[in-house]
């Protein structure tokens, strides 16, 4: 029995459709990406000249603050939830999630957890300003009182990501087709249910962290307060606990995402497809154990600096593993580059650049040099936006078709794709420039000989904004202009059962399903 | 009500995210405490020394530095009146810390000690300190504070300098409380 979906504002409130949620996931993480980037361009607009134009001291603080938060929670997690609402059951031949009802619910508690959040920028004493990684006591004892806010918001983003990855979980240990063996699982499939377990492992820590500063801050205990025979260190050590781990809950979906789009441009299968399963298991495994890298400079006996430096730089193993299949992929491949693909090989160029500064940054002596300076900023914004948004870009405009069955402008796309790529570079590059000649991060003036740098890294972020801009008009105009197609594969060099579906994909899909040989 | 397979895994992975809620709030900051008192780390120095050290060892001087800091709104004058001594190891010597009161209300006050470089804490012996008890001074007063040490002949070589730290903090509202409860 076919039905469609229910009419009005009903199929959205009421959502249980994966491809529903999916899309509003989407929607959601776009608007907190826009969100996100005025945040951004304000501190590329101060930073654009020495002294004080634009904002104000506090301001800046509270800019640099949300821009983190609303990037890493709002825009970057739930982006990769919503695609894979939409593309794990497709992919796996499911005929919607495990959960769906809970899918409604983690979806829905997310605006106000943003709104509680955002509402702290119209509050006295202003939005959270003790940066997006909240050291205690700054974000206990110095912190501003909308720090309730803040906590709360992050609870309620956290209770949904862990119910998001519960129900990922659920459905690809579940409801794969017959003969959809772990082993023939698309790789994006694989990321996912791994990311979906350090999840589960650490928003409860995150939880855990902002709890016990809910109790330093309001009920009289001292997890973080020296006065009271607490240690803000420790703070540190159970923030990057979570921390840590988040970084790979960012990026392991973004690398299911290229080993996706790579082989189908260079209409090969993916070299070493167990060897990307195995090396997803390891990075996911390393990531909990070397946390103490980000705080070189607390004073760490030279045991614990040797210990997580090697460990640290023990992940850059499978992580090239992961780089020499990709490229190993496309080597002698029938290459085409549509705009998928371009984001996919400058994500694997822009990523590897990103974790070559990453070793940098783990070398112990030479970490207390660069700590906290603007080439952290520059490293990991590479891998963070290159890596994660370039690869999130990349997905969107890979299945787009299929989700509307309509074709995007591919010469706007290949123009949003140069003008990102280039202006990404001029944002970034220069920032290691200015972190190598000592200027530190978070600050909102800098001294004069790092002007002619930070005018060059302005010029860079807007225009990546402006590309950004581009993508959200291809893709509006796509959806209600766009070329209809209705080839069901909209890639030739395109595997995997989502291809085996008609296009547009149907409201309900693999009612029965497919037979996997 | 029989449980299906989806079920199952949902109420595992609650669980699991349950338990790690409780693993950062409840175990953590003890393990994280039990590991810095294990292995030195945090500099934190042992209560009275009631032992007696080998000879003192003249060959060797290290440099003692002594740093008073008050925590926080703590209104105390409170310093070292030598902010530097130079000590053979085994040697016994004796240092006075200076604490004045000048507010207008009687205070009680705890120092808390720390030692730089970590690894020298467990070879910094205190055979009398005011640390160990908590000092009181009515409004205006001052005092001075004995604080008797010896440091030990098998402190590792690389240590030449050691610095000793006080941070002085407002304990009087905690230990009227203390007061209060027991009455």
């Amino acid at each position: 029995m076919a039905h469609g979906p229910a009419k009005g504002i009903g199929r959205w409130l009421f959502a249980t459709n994966h491809k529903d949620i999916g899309t509003m996931y989407l929607w959601f993480s776009f608007a907190m990406f826009l969100l996100g980037g005025t945040f951004a361009m304000i501190i590329r607009a101060e930073l654009f000249a020495p002294g004080m134009q634009l904002v104000k001291p506090e301001f800046f603080n509270q800019m640099t603050t949300m821009h983190g938060l609303v990037m890493v929670f709002g825009a970057i997690m739930p982006s990769f939830v919503g695609l894979a609402n939409w593309m794990i059951p497709l992919q796996i031949g499911a005929p919607d999630m495990a959960l769906p009802r809970m899918n409604n619910l983690s979806f829905w508690i997310l605006p106000f957890g943003f709104a509680l959040l955002a509402s702290t920028l119209f509050m006295e004493g202003g939005a959270p300003n003790f940066g997006w990684t909240f050291y205690a006591p700054l974000s206990t004892t110095y912190a501003p009182d909308t720090v309730n806010f803040f906590i709360f918001g992050v609870h309620i983003i956290g209770a949904s990501s862990i119910m998001g990855s519960i129900n990922i979980i659920a459905t690809v240990l579940n409801l794969r087709a017959p003969g959809m063996t772990m082993m023939k699982l698309p790789l994006f499939v694989w990321t996912w249910l791994i990311t979906a377990f350090l999840l589960v492992a650490v928003m409860p820590v995150l939880a855990g962290v902002v709890t016990m500063m809910l109790m330093d801050i309001n009920f009289g205990t001292s997890f973080f307060d020296a006065a009271g025979g607490g240690d803000p260190v420790l703070f540190q050590h159970i923030f990057w606990f979570f921390g840590h781990p988040e970084v790979y809950i960012i990026i392991l979906p973004a690398f299911g995402v290229v080993s996706a789009i790579i082989p189908t441009f260079s209409r090969k299968p993916l070299f070493g497809y167990s060897s990307m399963v195995y090396a997803t298991s390891a990075i996911a495994f390393l990531s909990f154990i070397v946390w103490a890298h980000h705080m070189f400079t607390t004073g760490m006996p030279i045991a614990g600096e040797l210990y997580f430096m090697y460990a640290t730089m023990l992940i850059a193993v499978p992580t090239g593993v992961k780089v020499f299949n990709w490229i190993t992929t496309m080597f002698r491949g029938s290459l085409s580059f549509e705009t998928p693909m371009l984001f996919a090989i400058a994500f694997v160029i822009l990523f590897t650049f990103g974790g070559f500064t990453g070793l940098m940054l783990a070398v112990a002596p030479a970490d207390i040099q660069y700590h906290d300076s603007y080439f952290v900023v520059g490293h990991f914004h590479y891998v963070m936006v290159a890596g994660a948004v370039f690869s999130m870009t990349a997905g969107i405009y890979y299945w787009l078709p299929k989700w509307c069955g309509k074709m995007y402008d591919e010469t706007m796309g290949k123009l949003q794709f140069w003008i990102a790529f280039i202006g990404f570079n001029i944002a970034f590059i220069p920032q290691h420039f200015l972190g190598l000649a000592g200027m530190p991060r978070r600050y909102a003036d800098y001294a004069l000989q790092f002007s002619d740098w930070n005018m060059v890294s302005s010029i860079g972020a807007f225009m990546y904004g402006a590309a950004q801009l581009l993508f959200l008009y291809n893709v509006i105009r796509t959806i209600v202009a766009g070329e209809p197609t209705s080839e069901e594969k909209t890639w030739e060099g395109a595997e995997g059962l989502e291809w085996t579906l008609p296009t547009p994909a149907p409201f309900h899909t693999f009612s029965t399903p497919p037979e996997v040989k | 009500m029989p449980i299906n397979a989806t079920q199952k895994i949902t109420l595992k992975l609650v669980v699991v995210a349950i338990g790690m809620f409780v693993f950062a709030v409840f175990l953590m900051p003890p393990l994280y405490d039990v590991f810095c008192e294990l292995t030195g780390i945090g500099g934190k120095t042992k209560g009275q020394f009631e032992g007696t050290t080998a000879a003192v060892d003249v060959e060797r001087e290290i440099k003692i530095q002594f740093v008073a800091t008050n925590n926080g709104a703590m209104p105390w004058e409170f310093s070292p009146l030598q902010y530097q001594v130079r000590v053979h190891p085994g040697e016994k010597t004796a240092v006075e810390f200076y604490a004045k009161n000048p507010t207008s209300r009687d205070m009680v006050a705890q120092a808390i000690p720390n030692i730089t470089p970590n690894n020298a804490a467990e070879f910094f012996h205190k055979t009398e300190c005011f640390c160990f008890d908590k000092q009181v001074l009515k409004a205006g007063e001052e005092a001075n504070m004995g604080l008797v040490f010896i440091v030990d002949p098998e402190l590792p070589a690389s240590v030449t300098t050691i610095t000793l730290s006080y941070t002085l903090f407002d304990v009087t509202e905690a230990t009227e409380a203390a007061v209060a409860t027991t009455n």
